[in-house]
């Protein structure tokens, strides 16, 4: 059966992982390349890297960049930020990528979408969409790293998309951004409603529960990037709390963190003392493949 | 010597990063002068049935890989998209003749119960235990899994299936031809097994 994907994103400015709020405020965490690996070998479903200063800068995507950062992802990598011809797709695939996020060129240039799913099939390309409420029941989607307004509803440009050729949905929300609030659901059920392509939830996860919020309700994956950080296998705690509440995911890394309790906020709680007493260490070593 | 054939478009990256991981020799070559001196061929995967089938035909590969693995019977690995490129003909993109190693034919997913299509993500694999390439690897291990077409051919060439909404081929064998739909590259470590499991098959060819 077809497992729940767990995605990290990592949202890549100047040549370091930062933390996005709202996509205004951003804190530095590290190289991405070290992210990768540890994502990588924390058990994480899929990478998506994103490159936020390309398309507002006018730059073309760091190839060279990527080819580095892919040598650490036995997982799928997804790249995004400044991709805007077919080229630029077939560079970025060729030196390391499996698939590429396209969020400006997908509003500017819809023609891209059908080019390059009729050369890369269209499982290959995902188009992203940030998006932001305008009214209380509004949602618009906006370009140039959420700084141009598009007119365009979420449910309009996924269906657009969709028929276009896309091959998945990367949906996030530029009010949760950062926030830690959880999804916004309303939002994931609008687009979720028009197509029947995958749709990757993104955008305010502060709680493992809400991964599980958005599974519950037909994504077929979902992404987070600040909540990764700043905390010793976070995918693995994250991917054995969603276990032990019944999701379908894949949890296949040495550590699995089964039997653990979770605190409020759905952090590994402390084993008893006398559980810890009892303690002893077991080398188990590592699978030579 | 691996050589992992570049057809233009593909994941030529992934696939030397994870041969590399292995310490697998290999060599990305679209020029069919390579092939000659090749121990083994890698078709890789992502993109779409008719562009890879020009492509190939463009870069005058068709024949020096038929070549290679029908006549000197060479081992060769497809993925993805380098499987499909094997039936007889695709309906993708329109109706397009394929190489035609494999009888079979390539149509468009359409999963029962309203699944989504692509077909994205990790899922359970059922290998034939008696295939070397299932070598150490679990019951119903993940691989990752990325495509709107699949693969119709008969049962016996089929060495692993998967679900979804049906009963899809995962993975085919006959003879020194080896292809699967999932990505071993992008798989970790059970795609790395497979991965090895395949260059142990070069090694004993």
């Amino acid at each position: 059966m077809l497992k729940a994907r767990i995605v990290a994103i990592l949202i890549v400015k100047g040549e370091i992982v930062v933390q996005s709020i709202n996509f205004k405020q951003f804190l530095p965490v590290g190289s991405p390349s070290i992210a990768v690996d540890y994502l990588n070998s924390w058990g994480v479903d899929e990478i998506a890297i994103i490159d936020i200063d390309a398309t507002p800068g006018k730059r073309n995507p760091r190839f060279d960049h990527i080819s580095e950062y892919s040598k650490y992802c036995q997982v799928p990598l997804s790249v995004g930020g400044g991709i805007k011809n077919v080229d630029d797709i077939k560079r970025a695939v060729h030196i390391g990528a499996d698939k590429v996020v396209i969020n400006t060129a997908a509003v500017k240039y819809p023609r891209l979408i059908s080019e390059s799913a009729g050369l890369f099939g269209n499982q290959c390309i995902i188009v992203s969409m940030d998006v932001r409420k305008v009214s209380k029941k509004k949602y618009e989607v906006y370009i140039n790293s959420g700084n141009v307004s598009t007119g365009y509803s979420p449910a309009d440009l996924a269906k657009r998309s969709e028929e276009l050729g896309a091959g998945e949905i990367l949906l996030t929300s530029i009010d949760r951004d950062g926030t830690k609030k959880g999804y916004d659901l309303e939002l994931i059920g609008q687009v979720l409603n028009v197509v029947n392509i995958p749709v990757i939830a993104c955008g305010g996860v502060g709680h493992p529960q809400h991964f599980l919020d958005a599974i519950n309700m037909g994504v077929s994956a979902v992404a987070a990037a600040n909540f990764y950080h700043y905390s010793e296998h976070s995918v693995t705690t994250i991917k054995s709390y969603l276990k032990a509440a019944g999701a379908n995911i894949r949890l296949d890394s040495y550590a699995t963190y089964n039997e653990f309790a979770f605190d409020r906020l759905g952090r590994p709680r402390k084993k008893d003392d006398i559980f810890l007493e009892k303690l002893h260490v077991e080398y188990i070593p590592e699978e030579i493949i | 010597m691996i050589v992992i054939i570049d057809c233009g478009i593909g994941n030529v990256g992934s696939v030397a990063h994870a041969l590399e991981y292995l310490g697998g020799k290999y060599f990305i070559s679209g020029n069919r002068k390579d092939f000659e001196s090749a121990d083994a061929l890698v078709l890789p995967g992502v993109g779409a049935f008719p562009a890879g089938m020009k492509n190939l035909r463009e870069f005058g590969l068709v024949d020096e890989m038929e070549k290679q693995v029908l006549i000197n019977k060479k081992p060769f690995m497809g993925i993805c998209l380098g499987m499909q490129l094997l039936a007889s003909d695709s309906t993708e993109g329109g109706f397009n003749t394929g190489l035609g190693w494999i009888e079979g034919h390539v149509i468009s997913l359409s999963p029962e119960g309203n699944l989504r299509v692509p077909h994205v993500g990790w899922n359970d694999v059922k290998f034939d235990r008696s295939s070397c390439f299932s070598h150490n690897i679990d019951e119903n291990a993940h691989f990752y899994f990325d495509h709107s077409f699949h693969l119709q051919c008969d049962k016996s060439l089929a060495i692993a299936t998967c679900e979804y909404g049906g009963t899809l081929v995962a993975a085919i064998q006959r003879e020194n031809i080896f292809a699967t739909q999932f990505h071993p590259e992008k798989s970790q470590r059970n795609g790395l097994k497979v991965l090895r499991n395949f260059l142990n098959f070069v090694g004993k060819h």
